[in-house]
């Protein structure tokens, strides 16, 4: 979490100079990132925050909304305000690790498929179309539900199907660019594939890769609540927004029991993704390069 | 010629487009010594380039060899170019693209010292004087290709390939994506480059009144063929082929004497489908009856040049060409 908002912000420095898109003049952006830093306190300041233990049962059942619960209780007697804000501590740093998990592997697969061309690229890029047939939800699932239910077995699963987007990305990108006079000059003058591909090659992708990461945070959340909603990602009883919203749905009478989880899945969800857009405006490659030259 | 870095012969180099195969370059034979500025001249087209990409080994030839130095030149591939043709580098014409924009000045001139081992910080020590050398301060080492000019970025690409001090370079149109003030100074900077270095250099151009300038010989080519090489003074002051002569006929003079370049009629045909017998005959002013059908043998004429015209009788002084 420290790394990517450290990265944010370096961005945000980067396109500052002269840019009208920068994030911070775009107020959506502005809301996204108050909202993740909402939410990145709650999940850090949890036990200072939340009124109650998250796993205590000593309220009573189905307690609606009050001065005393917030959020009101669920069928086992917790207060779901506190379990919401315990949650933000399985969704946040899950939705990242899964970022960086499928962004590091597809950025690798993709820079191999790109670089080496030919037999080795198609057969990739034929892996990848397998995967795009796939609704993602769809395959999670059913890898999720081969691995067992367990949120370490959910990452892998959104991982499988997460990687081949990036792929995608840097072989276009890695394609684009080894036309590029610099890399046949690179190899006059002695350089390696590997040398070429991570000294002459890797700095074309940071930029796009990280615009394509910080809108895949939202998808990612999504995804890993969804198989915890299906009960193949977190298992209670852990407090996790998906799972809860489950419970809120086989009571939907109560209907503060599936609210309040959903609501903060939709805010973290919307927020990353306004932070996703505002960042590929404002390193949009032509703009980008518009202001380079 | 046994003191010549470069020898090709014989050079063909072939490419496939739709289905069909391109002769690019037909059978070429060059030599260039060392010190010795050798410009390349033709039309658009003519395959100057692929010549000079095939001879760096950024494009594999289909017959024929490239010598650099007594061993055969191989195509770059995947694994690392082979120590022997390092000293062997090339200026590309688009310094816009043979720059990574992403990349400090300092880490690109570097590059080629640090593969062949030398510490980072010799390397970059090494990056600032080679940037005084050309012409920028030493502290651009820290700024970024979109920081400069056209013509300050080509003197960066010329410093780069001079970070490893290499024996010849082919220069590719080194200054015709250049602005007019900077094309001077740059061509002049690598002529002073060749004499310091004793390199040797090819330098392709369509711009003959640099090349008369800056070359010891010239080798006009024609849809992949050389049709004439030779002393720079004496092409320009006889031209022995038609060709020759139209495309120095054609060069605009800026003295105000309202002089009209000679146009040459037609374009440089298609290469996929060379016109039989001398290359040149249906643009020819002079083509005689067996031009359409006889391809001109190489013959070198007593003032040491070399030239593919039926005109021109093998060990006499050129005949003057009139049209």
């Amino acid at each position: 979490m420290k790394i990517s908002k450290n990265k944010t912000a370096k961005i945000a420095k980067e396109a500052k100079p002269g840019n009208s898109n920068s994030i911070w003049r775009q107020p959506l952006a502005i809301v996204g990132v108050v909202t993740i830093g909402l939410w990145v306190v709650a999940a850090i300041f949890a036990p200072w925050i939340a009124p109650y233990d998250p796993l205590s049962q000593d309220a009573d059942k189905f307690v609606t909304p009050s001065a005393k619960h917030w959020m009101g209780t669920d069928e086992l007697n917790r207060d779901i305000l506190s379990r919401v804000i315990y949650g933000a501590r399985i969704s946040l740093p899950y939705s990242l690790l899964l970022v960086v998990l499928s962004a590091a592997i597809g950025s690798i697969i993709g820079g191999i498929s790109g670089y080496f061309g030919g037999k080795v690229d198609a057969v990739i890029m034929r892996i990848t179309d397998m995967f795009f047939a796939f609704p993602a939800i769809v395959l999670a699932m059913a890898v999720a539900a081969a691995l067992g239910p367990e949120i370490r077995n959910a990452v892998i699963a959104i991982t499988i199907v997460a990687w081949p987007v990036y792929a995608r990305l840097v072989r276009g990108l890695i394609l684009n660019a080894k036309q590029n006079d610099y890399v046949t000059a690179s190899a006059l003058l002695g350089s390696s594939s590997s040398r070429t591909l991570l000294v002459d090659l890797r700095p074309n992708l940071s930029g796009p890769v990280f615009v394509l990461a910080a809108l895949e945070v939202g998808n990612a959340l999504l995804l890993l609540s969804g198989l915890s909603f299906l009960g193949l990602g977190a298992q209670p009883p852990a407090a996790e927004w998906g799972s809860m919203v489950s419970m809120g749905a086989v009571n939907f009478d109560r209907w503060w029991v599936g609210l309040f989880p959903g609501l903060a899945i939709l805010t973290a969800v919307l927020a990353f993704n306004f932070i996703g857009d505002a960042l590929r405006d404002a390193l949009d490659p032509r703009t980008a390069k518009a202001l380079r030259d | 010629m046994s003191n010549s870095i470069i020898e090709v012969s014989n050079l063909s180099v072939e490419y496939t487009r739709n289905g069909k195969k391109i002769r690019a370059v037909a059978g070429v034979d060059i030599q260039l010594a060392p010190g010795e500025i050798l410009g390349l001249v033709g039309e658009s087209g003519c395959g100057k380039s692929t010549l000079g990409k095939t001879i760096v080994g950024i494009l594999k030839g289909a017959e024929g060899e490239v010598l650099f130095n007594g061993k055969s030149v191989e195509k770059i591939g995947r694994g690392r170019r082979d120590p022997h043709f390092l000293n062997l580098q090339m200026i590309f014409q688009d310094p816009y693209g043979s720059l990574n924009p992403r990349r400090k000045i300092g880490e690109q001139i570097a590059d080629g010292p640090m593969i062949a081992g030398v510490s980072k910080s010799d390397a970059l020590k090494k990056a600032q004087s080679l940037l005084e050398r050309v012409g920028l301060p030493a502290n651009a080492v820290d700024r970024f290709p979109h920081q400069f000019s056209g013509g300050q970025r080509q003197r960066i690409a010329i410093a780069r390939a001079l970070a490893i001090s290499p024996t010849a370079i082919i220069a590719d149109e080194p200054i015709s994506a250049l602005d007019t003030s900077s094309q001077a100074a740059v061509a002049n900077l690598l002529v002073n480059l060749v004499e310091e270095f004793n390199m040797g250099m090819i330098f392709i151009s369509h711009d003959l009144s640099i090349v008369r300038r800056i070359s010891d010989r010239v080798a006009v080519m024609y849809l992949g063929k050389i049709v004439e090489t030779g002393k720079t003074e004496d092409i320009w002051n006889s031209p022995s082929h038609p060709y020759t002569k139209a495309l120095i006929a054609a060069i605009p003079h800026a003295d105000g004497q309202s002089f009209v370049p000679l146009d040459l009629p037609g374009d440089v045909p298609n290469p996929a489908f060379p016109p039989s017998g001398c290359r040149f005959h249906p643009r020819c002013p002079v083509a005689q009856s067996q031009c359409s059908s006889v391809e001109p043998l190489k013959v070198s004429l007593k003032d040491g040049r070399e030239v593919s015209c039926v005109l021109q009788e093998a060990g006499t002084m050129p005949k003057a060409i009139t049209f």
